[in-house]
């Protein structure tokens, strides 16, 4: 039974350092500083991806500004707050709404945003990541707060906290680090996500001046080098795909640097 | 035999030796029953808890002591589906009418449950909470004296002072039930509630929570719950036996655990059941 388990552990790690290993081996050729700042340019001449890196990095935080808080609020009502037939509802819409396609979420935006508005925007793609990241943000938090003990919450209302001093004060800051890994999740994957910003931040070969104007993003990017017909533009998608991977490492390693628990 | 000699004799050691004084009553219950549900959990409690004096409930598991201890800080609200009637006056004013101040009452009225539940902040920190909360002092240096009045209250300065910063969770068991008690001392309640406050603690930290009790009952009101008929007979001064949601006797500790006016006390007293 060990050596079965140790086996399976080997095989997932094993792929999972194979991929790593093999876009690190891919990726590291076109890598180089004027790639990290450069907006692309035509076959031959170079260019990079400084304007797709800021653009997600816009897009990124557009979607926290609006999914965290959301989701969080969310998650501490369906915890806290609610009961009976109205949190079932909720919480049952909430996972239905993880399992949604992205390229779905998509097209909701591209239906509701940018046809509205008549042109794509980072405001809509910041939108469509959003509303991927809600869902997963609010039931992570909902869980990690159902998981404080009772006796916390009953020991801050019997000093004579009111409700909402016990959440905000107690129970938020006790599941702190559960929901910094929920927010964290899903910030991982809406980083890499594609699908939901074909059609809503479209992509651009400029760095952006405002969020109502289309935007590039580092998953479009290398979509739009991976399909193309050129050597030149596949090294530079591998290049790409190495800078999201370690992007996503680093707000990973981030977020655990700042909410590891002083107090567990 | 003689009758008084089938008693068992008295195997406590009762160390306080305050008969039935007469002194102003704290807190009132006339008639309460309390629901679970449909589940009737106490029925028609009358008690009158006199002022700074340590009352002991004890009972079997089940027999609605912690429910009733409960009932005087409404602790109970939170729980969904509870329900409670009959009347309970602090201080002469009811505490279940409509717009009585839930909040209010449990400033004044502090509770230490039996497992301890310091928060997951700093030492400081857990005994500044009900400070903060309730906006109880006005400098940085007031609630300094406070938090160090509050653990030296609670017989737990000399032990923490150098490392108030740290977290609560890092100390022992004792430690943490003793914090607990500042924590809600540092209020200044005038009744404390105790669940079974040493139920979980060795001997020694046991002890240490019993000469605390002790010390307290000059400035508060205690109510505690005990199962350790032992520590009921060491600690209070009154005694109040329950059994199946029921009041059967109301006694000072020293009369309740020498000669008891029921059957059913002594029978539970000298262990025949329970």
């Amino acid at each position: 039974m060990t050596s079965l388990t140790a086996l399976c552990t080997l095989v997932a790690v094993g792929i999972l350092v194979l991929i790593l290993s093999y876009i690190a081996m891919r990726g590291v050729s076109a890598l180089n500083f004027r790639f990290l700042i450069d907006t692309p340019r035509p076959i031959g001449e170079g260019g990079g991806i400084g304007n797709a890196i800021v653009g997600s990095g816009m897009l990124l935080l557009l979607s926290c500004a609006v999914g965290i808080p959301v989701g969080i609020a969310c998650g501490i009502y369906l915890s806290e707050f609610g009961g009976g037939w109205f949190v079932s509802a909720v919480r049952f819409l909430i996972d239905r709404l993880t399992g949604i396609p992205s390229i779905v979420t998509g097209v909701f935006v591209y239906a509701v945003i940018v046809l509205r508005m008549k042109h794509f925007s980072a405001f809509a793609g910041g939108i469509a990541l959003a509303l991927i990241m809600i869902p997963i943000v609010a039931r992570t938090t909902e869980e990690m707060i159902k998981l404080v003990p009772h006796s916390l919450r009953e020991g801050a209302l019997a000093l004579g906290a009111p409700q909402w001093r016990v959440t905000i004060g107690v129970v938020l800051p006790a599941a702190a680090s559960g929901i910094a890994t929920g927010a964290m999740l899903a910030i991982a994957r809406v980083s890499g996500e594609t699908a939901p910003l074909l059609f809503t931040a479209f992509g651009s070969r400029f760095f952006p001046r405002n969020l109502n104007e289309p935007i590039a993003s580092l998953t479009v990017q290398i979509y739009n080098y991976a399909i193309s017909p050129y050597d030149e533009w596949h090294a530079q998608a591998w290049a790409a795909t190495l800078v999201l991977m370690a992007l996503i490492l680093s707000i990973n390693i981030l977020v655990r640097f700042l909410t590891r628990q002083k107090f567990r | 035999m003689s009758s008084s000699t089938s008693f068992a004799t008295p195997k406590f050691e009762v160390k306080s030796h305050t008969l039935l004084r007469s002194t102003a009553t704290k807190i009132a219950v006339e008639n309460l029953d309390f629901f679970y549900g449909k589940t009737q959990a106490l029925r028609d409690i009358s008690i009158e808890i006199p002022e700074r004096q340590v009352m002991a409930f004890i009972g079997p598991s089940g027999c609605g002591k912690t429910t009733f201890l409960r009932t005087l800080n409404r602790m109970n609200d939170v729980i969904p589906g509870t329900r409670v009637e009959g009347n309970v006056t602090i201080d002469g004013a009811d505490i279940y009418a409509t717009g009585a101040d839930v909040v209010e009452l449990r400033r004044k009225v502090g509770m230490v449950f039996q497992k301890s539940n310091p928060f997951p902040k700093s030492i400081f920190d857990n005994v500044a909470y009900g400070l903060k909360i309730n906006r109880v002092t006005s400098s940085r240096s007031e609630l300094e004296g406070r938090v160090e009045e509050a653990l030296k209250d609670a017989a737990l300065w000399s032990e923490v002072k150098d490392r108030l910063k740290t977290s609560a969770l890092g100390l022992s068991g004792g430690q943490q039930q003793r914090l607990c008690i500042a924590r809600a001392l540092a209020i200044r309640p005038e009744v404390i509630l105790m669940d079974e406050p040493a139920s979980a603690l060795d001997p020694i930290a046991t002890s240490k929570i019993e000469e605390l009790i002790f010390d307290l009952k000059k400035q508060y009101t205690i109510v505690i719950v005990t199962h350790n008929m032992q520590q009921a007979a060491r600690v209070s001064d009154l005694t109040a036996f329950f059994l199946l949601g029921k009041l059967i006797e109301v006694n000072s500790t020293e009369k309740m655990f020498t000669a008891p006016n029921q059957k059913l006390t002594e029978d539970y007293i000298t262990g025949r059941f329970g």
